[in-house]
């Protein structure tokens, strides 16, 4: 659905971690898409798509785990590798994959799953 | 002719060996049926065009009364928009009327000259507005006379809000369920409406006499007049224009403005002339097609099934489901038999429930009946043979749900029949669970069904909230899991594991609040992060959990607690209280609810600069700054140069106060000089739930302090009341007397010593209302006044600890704490816009 013109195994480099607080996400334009990028506790990113499938809500703003995100309008909740909702069934987010170099620079697919 | 879609000569191509399905009509049957054929996976064997009389997707016909009555806006009504088509390679032909169908050459001939061929032929053309042949009607042979309106459609709709601007007096022809949403919808727009019915009783199809007179009272206490008994003769015209409607009787009343909505007719020439079978409508088997033809299935008003024409949606749903399972062969053995007519709506602004008989028939019928006019509550039950044949409520439909369901699956009722009107005696629900059939749906919110909770707990899940959530029954609206627990309970036969996470303080910590306490304190723990390592299963971190656990540790270490921004909801990390289009509301500190002209003009120019789209007035008497993007947050903060007022945390918000004796005659106490106090000393203490307080000057309460988490009231003679545990928002609940002091300081220390006893001991979100009838008012004013268990020194230190600790958050605008704490989240899309007003 996504107009995108990136390949399929490309990724974009968004900025560094130390930019994302810990714990964290902050948001990202990606090749045309609203991305938010989050910075787990353990270190590791996660990215899916911005804005909640519900009503809208900024997800970047959102609680997080190792494994969810928690949209701060309604607590609709997505799987940050899967992008699924868990909590009221609703429709899923599209999730990125989304790395951390070794100098920190963190990159994220264009595509998302 | 041209012949699109022409069915290829050979299957030479596996792409043409699709066959062609076309849907004749576009309205919430065909919709329905083409969605239940998606899901059944239609289109890997069916390529599918669809024809629509209207010009538009399809929309929710239901909502149109409040779409007339301008509480939803016509976009809101849409249940597929023309994208939706478009996104399931469905060739949506919208403002096309199909004129001719010809089954024997299987084509269809649309009104703008193309004809296409069909293997399966969906007819769900509906119906129409019925016109009662009255003179003066039509214009000519198509054209009503001007002012004259249908109330079927969308254009129907429009037109009539387009004409009704400015008119003074509408008639409404017809009294059911229609007429009556029409005369509703029309007075929202200042129109003095009089609704005109053939027959004595309003609704009369669904409804009694006694329950008809029932409805009338309250919908002329609306303002609406009605007149039953009465046959329009003349719909009287001036210049091609109505001007009023002339009765049989000679009467007459003037009007600028004539609806009529006096039933339908389905639609069915389409039908008749392709030699179909048609009565009442077009006459279909148990698989809803049409007797006739095997490659033509009707669904919706439009069709007769063993001789019923159904008008709502919810059997339109059942005949969708067959209808799909027949055309996608995915069920052959799916048979429709008919629904039970049962429906619940409000009909102008009363809620009426109506199922099966609305009047006995045989002479063992019971017949049990309950009528309170002036009240507008009427009830009947009708009972045969132990079970429930019938059922009206007018004003009162509470028992609904139970109603619906004994009406549905024929369960065993109480032997106090009025107990099912009346929630005297509720007819025991483990009756209900026991009784209830297996595929009974219990949760309608995500459809699961008895069975399916059954299988649940025989599968070894003994808890209920276990259950919940592997089976997602209420999860919805919620309102079944009393029913859902009580399945459980009788499923498990009394082997119900309690479940022990209801008592957690948060769900992923497995503690109630006093042993997590004191896990934290032994192991002194001070951030959240450490909690979750030592004292979730696995360390396992809990997104849901991380906002209890930050407001609990700020409490119990004040300054000694490690504040981890991530814990933080993004209200607290930003200060601010996020509104539904992810910009922010910003209230500034104003004691008491007291400013000043500094303020004020501050707060102007703040506004003006800023483009703030709305300023309102709070209920916490504070000016609230709505529409604030993230990203100016720190610029209006430095700009308004005033403290936070917290309006968006789990804290200490505002005390509210009357102008007490500085001003008002009848004042004995001086209230706002003790609110601003109270407010200065407690400002921004975290707790398990808002904090709304207020003191009044007198026992007027104008500040309403016997609905406030803590309200203290001055009584003559210099002394002060202290009312705790009060509510006015979503409860409503009267504060129970705490102490009667004499003396202003004793009322602050109270007041910080209950604060402190209810952080300490209440559940996270358990709010003062909840929480002071749970703990018992005695223990509370017994620990907190009376000092029964000598902690009441050490409460008080605690408080001041906490509040030593604070620090106004709005100072922040200067340094950002973490990297883009103010950076937009949502940097290119416009978000769905609150208006601007």
């Amino acid at each position: 659905m996504s107009d995108l013109r990136v390949g399929r195994c490309e990724r974009v480099e968004i900025g560094n971690v130390r930019d994302i607080p810990v714990g964290e996400g902050r948001a990202y334009a990606v090749a045309g898409e609203q991305v938010a990028v989050f910075h787990l506790r353990d270190g590791s990113v996660r990215a899916v798509g911005a804005i909640c499938p519900h009503r809208g809500g900024p997800l970047a703003d959102g609680l997080i785990d190792d494994a969810v995100v928690v949209c701060p309008l309604h607590g609709y909740t997505y799987d940050l590798i899967t992008g699924t909702e868990t909590a009221n069934d609703g429709a899923a987010v599209c999730a990125y994959d989304a790395q951390v170099d070794a100098d920190g620079t963190v990159r994220v697919s264009a595509r998302g799953r | 002719m041209t012949i699109l879609d022409a069915r290829p000569a050979d299957g030479a191509n596996a792409e043409v060996d699709k066959g062609k399905l076309v849907v004749v009509g576009n309205g919430m049957a065909g919709a329905r049926a083409l969605e239940e054929m998606l899901r059944r996976g239609v289109a890997d064997t069916f390529d599918i065009t669809v024809f629509g009389d209207e010009p538009y997707g399809n929309y929710n016909r239901i909502l149109l009364s409040n779409v007339l009555a301008g509480t939803d806006d016509t976009s809101e009504i849409y249940l597929n928009p023309v994208d939706w088509y478009a996104e399931n390679d469905i060739d949506l032909r919208a403002g096309v009327r199909v004129v001719r169908f010809d089954r024997y050459a299987r084509v269809v001939h649309a009104d703008d000259g193309t004809s296409m061929h069909y293997d399966r032929l969906v007819i769900a053309t509906g119906s129409r507005s019925f016109f009662p042949p009255i003179d003066g009607m039509w214009a000519d042979n198509k054209t009503l006379t001007k002012g004259v309106f249908g109330f079927r459609s969308l254009d129907d709709c429009e037109a009539m809000l387009a004409y009704a601007k400015g008119r003074k007096t509408a008639v409404v022809i017809g009294g059911g369920l229609l007429g009556l949403e029409a005369a509703r919808g029309l007075q929202a727009h200042g129109v003095q409406v009089h609704v005109v019915h053939a027959t004595s009783s309003l609704m009369n199809v669904q409804l009694d006499d006694a329950a008809g007179a029932v409805l009338r009272r309250s919908v002329e206490k609306i303002g609406i007049t009605v007149h039953t008994d009465v046959q329009t003769k003349t719909v009287v015209a001036t210049e091609g224009t109505v001007t009023g409607v002339e009765f049989a009787d000679g009467a007459v009343i003037e009007c600028d403005m004539l609806v009529v909505a006096a039933g339908v007719r389905p639609n069915v020439g389409l039908a008749r002339r392709a030699g179909l079978t048609v009565e009442r409508a077009i006459v279909v088997d148990d698989h809803m097609r049409s007797i006739d033809d095997d490659d033509i299935y009707v669904v919706g008003e439009c069709a007769q099934h063993r001789g019923q024409v159904y008008g709502l949606v919810a059997p339109l749903w059942e005949q969708a489901i067959v209808l799909a399972d027949h055309v996608t062969r995915t069920d052959t053995k799916s048979v429709y038999q008919g629904s039970r007519m049962a429906t619940k709506l409000k009909v102008a602004g009363v809620d009426v429930a109506a199922m099966g008989l609305k009047e006995p028939e045989h002479p063992d019928d019971e017949f049990v009946q309950f009528s309170e006019p002036k009240h507008g509550i009427y009830k009947t039950i009708i009972v045969r043979d132990g079970k429930l044949v019938g059922a009206t409520l007018v004003g009162d439909v509470s028992k609904v749900a139970f109603l619906m369901q004994a009406f549905d699956r024929g369960l065993p009722l109480p032997e106090e029949r009025i107990s099912l009107m009346f929630d005297i005696g509720t007819p025991a629900i483990e009756v209900g669970a026991a009784e209830l059939a297996d595929d009974a749906q219990v949760c309608n919110c995500n459809g699961v069904s008895k069975g399916a909770l059954v299988a649940c707990v025989r599968n070894g899940e003994k808890t209920v909230n276990g259950v919940m959530n592997k089976t997602r029954a209420g999860k919805g609206c919620g309102s079944c899991k009393g029913l859902v627990a009580q399945i459980v309970e009788w499923a498990a036969d009394g082997d119900v594991a309690v479940d022990p996470s209801a008592d957690w303080y948060v769900p992923g910590v497995p503690y109630e609040k006093s042993a997590l306490m004191e896990k934290i304190r032994e192991l002194r723990l001070h951030s959240v992060s450490s909690v979750f390592a030592a004292l979730a299963p696995d360390g396992q971190e809990d997104a849901k959990s991380k906002m209890g656990l930050a407001s609990l540790l700020e409490m119990m270490w004040a300054d000694e607690y490690i504040d981890e921004r991530d814990a933080r909801f993004i209200n607290d990390r930003v200060h601010a209280n996020i509104q539904r289009d992810g910009t922010f509301s910003v209230v500034p500190q104003m004691k008491g609810g007291v400013t000043s002209v500094d303020q004020l003009r501050k707060i102007a120019d703040v506004a003006e600069k800023y483009e703030v789209p709305m300023i309102k007035l709070t209920g916490g008497q504070r000016i609230d700054l709505l529409g604030v993007r993230k990203e100016d947050l720190p610029r209006v903060w430095a700009d308004l140069d005033m403290p936070s007022g917290y309006a968006y945390g789990k804290s200490f918000r505002t005390v509210k106060t009357c102008v007490g004796s500085d001003f008002c005659r009848f004042g004995v106490g001086d209230s706002t000089a003790l609110g601003i106090r109270i407010e200065e000393r407690f400002q921004g203490i975290a707790g398990p739930g808002k904090m709304k307080l207020s003191v009044n000057g007198c026992p007027r309460n104008c500040a309403e302090g016997l609905c406030k988490d803590l309200g203290v009231v001055a009584i003559d003679g210099g002394r002060w009341e202290i009312y705790v545990g009060g509510a006015a928002g979503a409860h409503i609940r009267k504060g129970d007397l705490l102490a009667t002091v004499d003396d202003p300081d004793l009322v602050v220390t109270l007041t910080g010593r209950f604060l402190q006893y209810y952080r300490e001991n209440a559940k996270w979100l358990e709010r003062t209302y909840a929480w002071v009838p749970r703990f018992g008012i005695e223990r509370i004013r017994s620990v907190v006044v009376d000092d029964s268990e000598g902690i009441a020194a050490r409460l008080d230190a605690d408080m001041q600890k906490a509040i030593d600790a604070h620090e106004d958050p709005w100072k922040e605008a200067e340094v950002p704490v973490t990297p883009g704490q103010f950076r937009t989240s949502l940097p290119l899309t416009v978000l769905p816009m609150v208006p601007v007003r």
